[in-house]
């Protein structure tokens, strides 16, 4: 019988190296995946797009966001919104992703091996961050396509993307929260009935001055919408603010947000990930 | 041989109002297969998970290949092997990827993971179709790969949780031999499943579970033993011949014969099998009758276990 003894990793920094190498091999996993299914990511995309063109060329012409007469600028003002937006569904992925490895069996069987168990959860994180990047810049292509324009300067360009991911970064733990915390896959296929309010109740697409008042004040307080304002003021695309605080400090609170929704998510998602074992 | 590789001591574990597991006890020696059998429900998969880790228990104490599964899990983990009752191989990954992939997750280089799984893609006949997606694999071929990724580090200890359910019989015969060949190299198996003819063929000891505590634990032959004799049974050709064949066993017999008209068969229990067997067919040839069929039929682990479990039954309802 050949035994084939595991490299020691006793030591602190050897625990650490062995650690990362785990990471590596998870985030390799899923690219991996991407590799062999080119399609599920162009689906991924796909329902972005349809709204991008829905928004800009159905309902675009209809909307009168800067006071300016219906359809003005709309791709200029709704463009940043669709960023924010995909940024913000992106947790579903994420849980579905979780949901789909605990349910396959694949998250016990990683827990029995003798490995940083925490490599489920924040190789997770990386490549979805990663994955993000990669929808973001083809979702800026299209932008660049159909007549969008960051006025901005490459930095401040630089700057919206890096707001944008901060903000899906966040909602990754979200994600693995949700994740380990439904039974099923298919449960996990409903959470985009939360999703969807959380991307749209928002500045997104419409102004929430324009909303009734309580859903108004939803919406302006909504982590989408400050990210979203954040980004325009970036861009330097047109945007449509109230009164309210993260409104008029869209780029603190764009910030902000997502270090709140961590310290929140963070210690749910973790702590539920050490509860697989109660 | 002789060397105690799983031990269990007086497990306990409650979730929320239900004990799963209750003052049970468990042992396996190096080099043999143990089966864990009982009903739905009846703490199989409790145990599983707890002898690999992913439980924690209340009371009682488990070690697993000479460390303790609560104080050392880590050192437990680096000599055990897991299959769950999913597959829980990656299907968008090659047969071939997958295992390298899990010998990087236990640790080992690029190469070693590589060339492991060669090895291992081979042993278990997988290497043509080792670059194919594990999305296509038939059910037996996923077992397989999932049974390769858990045998990466060759582990001491080796759980299945019903490795073979959901398999046609190809599948399991596939299964089957694998896991021969694993602890004819010296791995201790733990498998639990419903099917006893495969509990019949692999296991060394059986250990029978139902409501978290220990029913029985004993060799297959033993366990059957427990059932009683073995019977020997002649198939009427002609139902009308019935009543001379039932004279015949009764003559061999040592207890109470059974008709069954609808199988046109007679039956009986015996304790000299071979002897009463030559008998049985001698009278058959002299009265120069014809039958289906003659032949001893040995006690089923199916009979033992109903025995077993519907004895409990019934103290449940008193």
């Amino acid at each position: 019988m050949t035994t084939l003894a595991p490299l020691p990793d006793e030591t602190l920094a050897g625990r650490l190296k062995w650690t990362l190498h785990d990471y590596r091999a998870i985030v390799g996993q899923e690219f991996t995946h991407l590799w062999r299914q080119p399609v599920n990511f162009a689906w991924g995309l796909g329902f972005p797009i349809v709204m991008v063109l829905l928004f800009v060329y159905v309902f675009g012409s209809a909307m009168d966001v800067t006071g300016q007469g219906a359809g003005v600028d709309y791709v200029a003002y709704a463009m940043p919104g669709m960023f924010a937006m995909t940024m913000a569904f992106g947790f579903t992925n994420t849980a579905w992703a979780v949901a789909d490895a605990k349910e396959k069996g694949f998250i016990d069987r990683v827990r029995s091996m003798p490995m940083a168990s925490s490599a489920v959860v924040v190789g997770r994180n990386i490549a979805d961050t990663i994955h993000a990047a990669v929808d973001l810049l083809v979702l800026f292509l299209i932008a660049l396509v159909i007549g969008w324009r960051s006025d901005g300067t490459f930095w401040e360009t630089l700057g919206a993307f890096a707001i944008l991911l901060w903000l899906r970064f966040a909602l990754i733990w979200v994600g693995v929260w949700l994740g380990l915390l439904v039974k099923s896959v298919e449960q996990a296929g409903n959470l985009f009935a939360i999703a969807f309010p959380f991307g749209m109740v928002s500045s997104v697409f419409t102004p929430p001055e324009l909303m009734p008042g309580w859903l108004g004040a939803i919406a302006a307080w909504n982590p989408v919408s400050a990210t979203a304002t954040a980004i325009r003021e970036l861009f330097g695309n047109p945007s449509a603010v109230g009164d309210s605080w993260p409104e008029q400090h869209a780029l603190t609170a764009a910030i902000v947000w997502p270090v709140i929704i961590t310290l929140i998510f963070l210690p749910l998602a973790v702590r539920k990930f050490q509860n697989l074992g109660r | 041989m002789g060397t105690t590789t799983v031990e269990a001591n007086n497990l306990g574990k409650r979730f929320k109002d239900t004990a799963a597991l209750e003052g049970f006890d468990l042992t396996a020696e190096a080099g043999t297969v143990l089966g864990l059998l009982g009903p739905n429900g009846a703490g199989k998969t409790t145990t599983v998970r707890i002898l690999t880790t992913l439980l924690r228990f209340d009371t009682g104490s488990a070690a697993v290949a000479g460390f303790d599964v609560a104080r050392d899990a880590r050192q437990v983990r680096r000599r055990i092997g897991l299959t769950g009752q999913q597959t829980a191989v990656d299907d968008l990954l090659t047969a071939r990827q997958n295992l390298v992939l899990f010998g990087k997750l236990f640790r080992l280089n690029k190469t070693r993971a590589g060339e492991r799984a060669d090895q291992l893609l081979a042993q278990f006949g997988l290497a043509d179709a080792a670059d194919r997606q594990a999305k296509g694999f038939s059910g037996g071929m996923k077992r397989r790969l999932d049974l390769a990724a858990s045998m990466i580090l060759a582990p001491q200890v080796l759980f299945l949780d019903e490795p073979t359910t959901g398999l046609d019989p190809a599948g399991r015969r596939e299964v089957w031999d694998a896991v021969e060949g694993l602890a004819a190299d010296g791995t201790t198996v733990v498998l639990t499943t419903h099917y006893l003819d495969e509990a019949d063929r692999l296991c060394d000891r059986i250990a029978v579970i139902d409501h978290g505590r220990n029913l029985v634990d004993d060799t297959p032959a033993g366990l059957k033993r427990r059932i009683g004799a073995d019977r020997l049974e002649i198939v009427a050709a002609d139902p009308s011949d019935l009543p001379v064949l039932e004279g015949i066993i009764a003559a061999v017999a040592d207890g109470d014969t059974a008709v069954d008209e609808g199988a046109s068969s007679v039956s009986g229990p015996v304790k000299e099998p071979v002897a009463a067997l030559t008998a049985a067919a001698t009278s058959v040839r002299d009265k120069r009758l014809t039958v289906a069929d003659i032949g001893l039929r040995r006690p089923t682990l199916d009979e033992a276990f109903l025995e077993l479990i519907g004895t409990t039954a019934k103290e449940d309802q008193q």
